[in-house]
């Protein structure tokens, strides 16, 4: 029981993370937020004291011997800004684990901050690939392994210094 | 003149091309050097190949996710998002070993991590960059009026051929398929590979996007370019395994043409 409790908590500060983040996109790291997350419905026989500490949480596979089955819980958390826009987050928690994650919120647009300026269509062709001749900066394919790099067009380029 | 640096990390190569004011000096190559500290922090936080990582520590149970940096709260989100907008052909989980399922976020980490290790580089005055983790790009040109960079897309079928180019100024392309590590993408609703197709590259704005959008198309086989025409904002090409290809514009398919 004690470890449900726990879950749960946990979960909350699942919530609290998932709208305490600012932008990310310079490194530092952003410091938790003010959101305050509320938590309509509480699971019964949980009275929210004590601390998670983060080391007590026990696997995710376990909690399948405990008696205590509880409803469903479904928590919205504070719309927040992203650098894609607002994210809001919906969690779901069942029996001390979170059995879903809705999206309530997302932008649907681009990146508002920057123009991809790359509405240019692929142009197809069929040419060799060779470094001298391909007049390419780089190439995109299927992920290329480090072993895999050795003799490709891409190492080529690297090396040709074009 | 463009400056050209190698380096490898995650087990791929990053590549990265330089031009302009910074390209060949202390400052540019300081922010190369970001670009690297930031990919192995992505590295050492997202590996599920190192038990140390953050991501295999939460499996774990040895931390929290409150103890976690924010990114990782950041990518599960755009995983979920994934999952939703591809009706579920997207996943970051997957069935491990011993069948139970686990967290995989590589899907979203790589163009992610790339998008954000290009921050050094994209705030380089006079300077453009064009920057490849993998086969996956994101770049810029030194000034908006500059000559796009050209990225070549590998043909899926011959890795000896390119299949088209595209130029770009300000974005980012990704290309998911199965030419260099075998299958690794399945349809997360059937835990099958897709059939019928060979690669997708999807144009975005930005690495982030496009690298989700390509796995999330290329995992829904036969329905990747119908797919992919609705997204905002996406131009793409699908290369069937027949190795005909398709053309996708801003919600609209084109060009359809014979291999």
């Amino acid at each position: 029981m004690q470890r449900i409790v726990l879950w749960f908590m946990s979960t909350l500060t699942v919530v609290t993370l998932l709208f305490g983040y600012h932008t990310s996109t310079s490194s530092e790291m952003a410091s938790g937020g003010t959101t305050s997350v509320q938590a309509s419905p509480a699971v019964p026989g949980s009275t929210s004291s004590g601390t998670s500490d983060g080391t007590s949480s026990g696997s995710t596979t376990s909690g399948g011997t405990s008696s205590a089955t509880t409803s469903p819980t479904t928590v919205t958390g504070d719309s927040t800004d992203t650098r894609w826009g607002p994210v809001q987050v919906q969690i779901t928690v069942a029996n001390g684990q979170i059995t879903d994650v809705t999206v309530v919120d997302y932008p649907s647009g681009n990146g508002k901050d920057r123009q991809i300026n790359a509405r240019a269509l692929p142009v197809l062709v069929q040419e060799t690939l060779d470094a001298q001749s391909a007049k390419i900066d780089m190439v995109s394919g299927a992920t290329v392994t480090s072993e895999g790099y050795i003799g490709s067009l891409q190492s080529a380029l690297d090396e040709a210094g074009l | 003149m463009t400056a050209r640096y190698v380096d490898h990390v995650m087990g791929m190569p990053i590549s990265l091309a330089m031009r302009g004011r910074h390209a060949t000096d202390e400052v540019g190559r300081a922010a190369w050097a970001e670009v690297m500290d930031s990919l192995r922090e992505a590295d050492a936080v997202f590996s599920i190949y190192r038990r140390d990582s953050v991501v295999s520590r939460l499996g774990r149970g040895e931390l929290a996710l409150s103890d976690c940096p924010p990114e990782v709260t950041e990518v599960l989100a755009l995983g979920e998002e994934a999952a939703r907008t591809s009706g579920g052909a997207f996943s970051v989980y997957r069935p491990g070993p011993d069948g139970v399922v686990v967290l995989d976020p590589s899907g979203v980490v790589k163009g992610w991590a790339a998008e954000r290790a290009a921050e050094p580089l994209r705030a380089l005055p006079g300077t453009g960059f064009c920057l490849s983790a993998g086969g996956d790009i994101v770049c810029r040109t030194e000034d908006p009026d500059a000559v796009p960079w050209r990225i070549g897309i590998e043909n899926p079928r011959d890795p000896s051929l390119l299949v088209a180019v595209v130029p770009v100024v300000d974005g980012a392309v990704a290309t998911s398929g199965s030419a260099h590590r075998g299958q690794h993408v399945v349809d997360a609703r059937t835990g099958r590979p897709p059939a019928g197709i060979a690669s997708v590259t999807v144009l975005a704005a930005s690495l982030t996007e496009a690298d989700i959008d390509a796995t999330a198309a290329y995992a829904q086989g036969a329905d990747a370019a119908t797919w992919l025409g609705s997204r905002l904002g996406r131009t793409g090409l699908v290369v069937w395994a027949d190795g005909s290809t398709t053309t996708v514009h801003d919600g609209a398919r084109v060009l359809p043409q014979a291999g």
